[in-house]
């Protein structure tokens, strides 16, 4: 990579804005996104900026487990990002449905809708872990190795004692 | 052929753009670490303003349907000439920047291009969010540029010239304490601070004019924004070291004036939350129209 291909990368990893979705979530994950950007947790250290628009964002944050409603908007809102972007499904809604799998209206997960980068597990996951996950995503992105990018898996954030306890 | 360069070094190094997306860079950041502190936070580290627009030039441009592809990137490479040209206009300390007869009418002019071109950019990008952001902009204008230019008018009409050098190497008396009044009063509106944070309010119509703007052309639109914040503190800090004798006492005023802004303005914007547009409006031609009202009667009759 040429200096400027190093800068733009590094770049990526120090900037990480996110966009969020609430595909049909308890609301449970989301209340735990906000402490990420309150005064004990602090996302910005890190560079993240909650955006409003999806257009102003790389990282795509995705709760809930995605009703047969809320399928083509997250389709959609996906498809207005502009690359290189990576996805975040936090909560296990996203991942398999939890308790709502199985449920006719529920689709069971943003697998197969949009390429899900990393997964951070939890109901809800705890603040640490998301920024864990946000985190991840943002080197995912500076490597290039993100799904968008060809990659063909995702990442399932492992939690460590010290999110546990 | 000197003359060549050093005009070009005027519009590109000092205090052009090399210089100015330097130094807005800084004060971005001064701004948002100050933001953070006084919200109890931590905030973001010093170079974060600088890999926001590396990664913004390294994105994508996704042109939502329906718009004009070639004004779509034109805009923000429009807006960001006049503010280039608007840089080499600013009368900073040392004798590096164009100096002429005029040139503070020229300066008001190229430093309205900002604020009408993302107008213009909401408007063209048929998103209703981007086009109330886009009335929202335009109102305002008509709001903060009465005591914005007023406070001009006042120093022209104390100093009987349109050189603003000329204007800011007089000695410090009232009617610079009432133009800066005056000046301040506009500055958060500028910038979309807090309480006039009105034509990009996120939680009310997502980000404003540049809803639909992304990639390179939103990386030169903030780039537009840091050069702004530097523009608008200059100007607030020539006002004070535009008399100073010494070269080197004049850049040091200059420059802890123009972070001292910063601090203030964030300050404000920390304490606020936002005006509805008719108040904001209602205090720019009440309380702004006083101060510039003010400006003008000292400048003529106590110089």
């Amino acid at each position: 990579m040429g200096i400027f291909d190093r800068l733009v990368a590094t770049a990526r990893q120090k900037s990480p804005w996110v966009y969020r979705i609430n595909a049909s979530s308890c609301n449970g994950c989301d209340i735990e996104i906000g402490p990420c950007f309150c005064p004990r947790y602090d996302a910005e250290q890190l560079g993240v900026v909650l955006q409003g628009s999806p257009k102003h964002a790389d990282i795509l944050l995705i709760t809930g487990a995605v009703t047969l409603r809320t399928e083509a908007a997250v389709r959609e809102i996906y498809e207005q990002m502009p690359g290189p972007k990576a996805v975040v499904a936090i909560g296990s809604c996203p991942a398999t449905g939890n308790v709502f799998a199985g449920s006719p209206s529920v689709r069971g997960g943003v697998e197969g809708i949009i390429p899900v980068d990393v997964y951070v597990p939890g109901c809800p996951p705890r603040p640490q872990a998301i920024m864990q996950g946000i985190h991840e995503a943002a080197r995912l992105l500076a490597e290039g190795k993100t799904r968008w990018a060809g990659a063909t898996e995702a990442h399932t954030l492992k939690l460590g004692e010290e999110m546990i306890s | 052929m000197t003359e060549v360069l050093r005009v070009a070094a005027a519009f590109l190094i000092w205090p052009g753009l090399i210089s100015a997306a330097l130094l807005g860079w800084l004060y971005l950041w001064l701004g948002r670490k100050t933001f953070a502190r006084l919200q109890a936070r931590q905030g973001p580290p010093f170079y974060q303003p600088f890999f926001d627009f590396v990664k913004l030039m390294g994105k994508q441009t996704v042109l939502p349907r329906g718009v004009n592809a070639g004004l779509f990137a034109l805009l923000p490479w429009l807006s960001l000439a006049a503010m280039i040209f608007a840089l080499a206009l600013l009368p900073v300390p040392g004798t590096s920047s164009l100096s002429f007869s005029g040139d503070l009418i020229l300066l008001l002019y190229l430093l309205e291009v900002p604020s009408l071109i993302e107008v213009v950019a909401g408007f063209t990008t048929r998103s209703v969010y981007g086009q109330v952001g886009a009335m929202r902009e335009a109102i305002m204008t008509l709001g903060y540029n009465l005591p914005f230019i007023t406070a001009f008018i006042a120093l022209a009409i104390q100093g009987q010239s349109s050189n603003m050098r000329e204007l800011l190497a007089r000695p410090l008396g009232p009617t610079h304490l009432f133009a800066a009044i005056a000046l301040f009063l506009a500055i958060p509106a500028r910038m979309k601070m807090n309480p006039f944070s009105i034509a990009n309010a996120e939680q009310e119509i997502v980000a404003g004019p540049l809803v639909e703007y992304n990639g390179r052309p939103l990386g030169i639109f903030e780039l537009v924004h840091g050069l702004e914040l530097v523009a608008m503190a200059g100007l607030f800090a020539s006002l004070v070291s535009g008399s100073v004798q010494n070269p080197v006492i004049g850049m040091v005023v200059y420059l802890l004036v123009s972070m001292l802004v910063v601090v203030a303005t964030t300050l404000l914007s920390a304490a606020t939350a936002r005006l509805k547009v008719q108040h904001a409006l209602g205090f720019y031609w009440r309380w702004g129209a006083l101060a510039a009202a003010a400006a003008v009667l000292v400048a003529a009759f106590l110089k």
